[in-house]
């Protein structure tokens, strides 16, 4: 290793502020956010965790490696963010475990920011679980994944327009390589200190007399819990007779 | 919070299922689809000119042909086998050289100097620290060759090609084909691919794929099918092919093993876990090369030091056990010499005796000192030469000096075959036990998943001998 090699644009931009991160590993009392880290299995979920919080947890090339939730910490300008992995999903609209776990997070634990990992090269796939998300959370960032691979197979991807488009910050990375770390970890810090707000994308391809339906049930809501973000993911909810969701209504658990 | 206005929105939700019709779940997905292809539309440009025919795809074409797909498996769990039986040889051979051959005679003549009492220095240096010796000597160098080869591999994505090829063998025998990456992970280690199962949604599939995984041969029970194959099935073939012959053989086991897998899956979703085989998607990742230096570390901290210490923690009472049975006198004779002699009987039926079967006994909780309590006790009981001493767990110098100890305990050739049969059949080491009860939350799937083995075991055993005596 060269000692006096030249720093990288990255590296002398405000953004990277290394003196500022400190990675805490898997100590993480005291925390003052919450992140979750969510995406389709496969797409280097483990991988981002591993670079945010300095945890080396093993991960695998196969999808599914991670079945539980872990859990990791790091620390960048005096504040404290506790990081959950949770299992990788395709959607949210189904009940295996996984989905299960992944949903009752970012529903029930209500993370500061969530983290929407994808894979760059297989964007649109992806995308599904984004969606969903977006209708719960209106605190996300998408870590745009993979970005070699995607490089590789000649995929270009207008990082500006997708996050009008979503109406979240886009951070494309490498997270084998590290590469967009930084700029992540800027990007979480901001959206949980209110320095950034979202306006998410919601679902639109959706046929009239549903979308009215939506919209009749989704201000009902709205009455009943003001200032709720995602009255319109319960009102999907409830029009598909979701039972657990119904449950949680009814024992008051979103409030 | 009033209870009405929630019901009011219920009743409203309700009324508005009613109206919507059922399709409410497909339209919301078409829609998030659609939303999907537009987003992708506006911000991604593919440069198809410029797209090679895909180097993953070539190779996946290979390596899940039907032609293929089966033989280069087989290599490939070869090559991992033969380099971690070579490579583990030389520096197995010198950790038993340091800790086995000086420090523990140190240690001797250290208690001898200090004046300690014979029974404590026996205790502690023949007992405990000769135990914990020998795993760290014999366990170490295998398992620091095949965790990075086997994550390597996993890295590089070769594991779900696994899965894919064996999918539907898996099928046919009633179980989830994802299956196939909790066996691969339990050549590692039972525990691990046991608790590896939660990546199978069906209940029934999982609990298949968690009373099976014992038949994973594990890294406790490689070095014992090793070192009987090296001795026993490799001196039958002229020397010059005795390293395959023992190496085939061992292969053979782990094959047997995988057999016994399916068929057990078959029974058992024939018989007590009915149930439709759920379908799944397997994505196929790309093949991404391995970072190799830091697959190295992670897999050396993450699996090999931690698995090794379960090891240690286990063997270290284990030997003291051995010690004091061997001490400890009822009358004329120890209580190891005692169970051993009334074991015998039944050893014999099976093609094995007394001493291999209290060695399993000892052994429940680590598999690895198998091998080293089998020898300490058959010094102990024929009474020669070479060991040190009554109770004292210990690893000879030489694969020969090893086979001399078992010859002069009576062993032929049927002992070894079914020691290596018997080793891939018994009941999982107590560490995977607990972990299935912790899985499962049953007591009995727990005793089912420990006691099946180990009658499957008595079976193939006591069919071996039988068809042996009479044909031999």
């Amino acid at each position: 290793m060269m000692d006096n090699k030249v720093k990288s644009v990255c590296e002398t931009c405000a953004q990277f502020n290394a003196n500022g991160l400190k990675k805490l590993g898997v100590n993480t009392t005291d925390f003052d956010f919450v992140v979750a880290l969510a995406g389709n299995p496969n797409t280097g979920k483990s991988t981002v965790f591993n670079s945010l919080t300095g945890l080396r947890q093993h991960t695998g090339n196969w999808p599914g490696k991670t079945v539980t939730r872990a859990e990791g910490g790091f620390q960048y300008n005096n504040q404290r963010f506790k990081l959950i992995d949770l299992p990788g999903t395709y959607s949210l609209l189904s009940t295996s475990e996984d989905e299960e776990v992944a949903r009752n997070f970012i529903l029930f634990g209500k993370p500061s920011v969530t983290v929407i990992v994808v894979d760059a090269s297989r964007l649109e796939r992806n995308l599904n679980l984004v969606l969903q998300i977006l209708e719960i959370t209106d605190k996300a960032v998408l870590c745009l994944n993979l970005m070699d691979e995607a490089a590789r197979n000649n995929i270009e991807i207008n990082t500006r327009t997708l996050a009008r488009d979503l109406g979240i910050p886009v951070v494309p990375t490498s997270a084998r390589f590290n590469k967009g770390i930084p700029e992540l970890i800027q990007t979480i810090s901001e959206l949980a200190n209110n320095k950034i707000s979202c306006k998410p994308h919601r679902i639109k391809n959706i046929p009239k007399n549903i979308e009215k339906a939506v919209k009749k049930l989704s201000l009902e809501i709205e009455k009943e819990y003001p200032n709720i973000p995602n009255s319109r993911w319960l009102a999907f909810r409830l029009l598909e007779g979701d039972t657990q969701i119904i449950n949680a209504l009814e024992t008051g658990e979103f409030v | 919070m009033s209870n009405k206005n929630i019901h009011k929105i219920l009743s409203l939700s309700k009324e508005l299922r009613w109206e919507i019709g059922d399709d409410f779940h497909d339209n919301l997905a078409e829609g998030i689809y659609a939303d999907a292809a537009d987003l992708v539309s506006n911000a991604v440009t593919k440069d198809n000119s410029k797209t090679k025919l895909r180097l993953d795809s070539k190779i996946d074409k290979i390596v899940t042909s039907k032609i293929w797909g089966f033989p280069i498996m087989f290599f490939v769990l070869a090559v991992v086998l033969w380099l971690t039986i070579v490579g583990a040889n030389y520096p197995s051979s010198l950790l038993a050289q340091i800790l086995l051959d000086d420090f523990h005679p140190f240690l001797k003549s250290l208690a001898t100097g200090i004046n300690m009492p014979w029974w404590l220095s026996g205790f502690l240096i023949d007992g405990v620290y000769l135990s914990v010796a020998w795993v760290i000597s014999v366990m170490l160098p295998p398992m620091a060759i095949f965790f990075p080869l086997f994550t390597l591999l996993e890295d590089f994505g070769y594991l779900p090609r696994v899965a894919f090829n064996l999918d539907t063998l898996f099928k046919k025998s009633g179980a989830h084909g994802k299956q196939a990456l909790t066996m691969s992970m339990g050549f590692g280690c039972n525990a691990a691919g046991v608790i590896a199962t939660r990546i199978i949604d069906s209940p029934r599939e999982r609990l298949i794929a968690i009373i099976t995984n014992n038949f994973s041969l594990c890294n406790g029970r490689w070095p014992t099918q090793i070192l009987i194959a090296t001795i026993f099935i490799g001196a039958v073939v002229p020397s010059t092919f005795s390293g395959l012959a023992s190496l085939s053989a061992v292969i053979g086991i782990a094959l047997l093993g995988i057999f016994f897998m399916f068929f057990s899956s078959w029974a058992l979703s024939k018989t007590v876990l009915k149930g439709e085989v759920s379908t799944f998607n397997l994505e196929l990742p790309p093949y991404r090369p391995p970072r190799f230096w830091k697959t190295i570390y992670t897999s050396l901290i993450d699996r090999t030091l931690i698995v090794l210490w379960r090891a240690i923690v286990f063997a270290a009472p284990a030997g003291a056990v051995i010690w004091l049975i061997s001490n400890i006198y009822i009358g004329n004779e120890s209580i190891a010499a005692w169970v051993i002699n009334s074991l015998d009987g039944f050893g014999f039926l099976l093609g094995l005796n007394g001493i291999i079967l209290l060695a399993y006994i000892v052994a429940i909780p680590a598999n690895e000192i198998v091998i080293p309590t089998i020898l300490m006790l058959t010094v102990l009981v024929t009474g020669i030469a070479g060991g040190k001493g009554a109770g004292v767990m210990f690893e000879l110098g030489s694969v020969n000096a090893t086979a001399d100890v078992l010859k002069a305990g009576g062993w032929t050739l049927l002992t070894a075959i079914n020691v290596m049969l018997f080793s891939l059949l018994h009941n999982p080491c107590s560490t995977t036990i607990y972990t299935i009860y912790k899985e499962t939350k049953s007591l009995k799937w727990t005793t089912v998943a420990t006691i099946f083995p180990i009658i499957l075991g008595f079976i193939v055993t006591f069919l071996v001998a039988q068809i042996w005596r009479i044909l031999f």
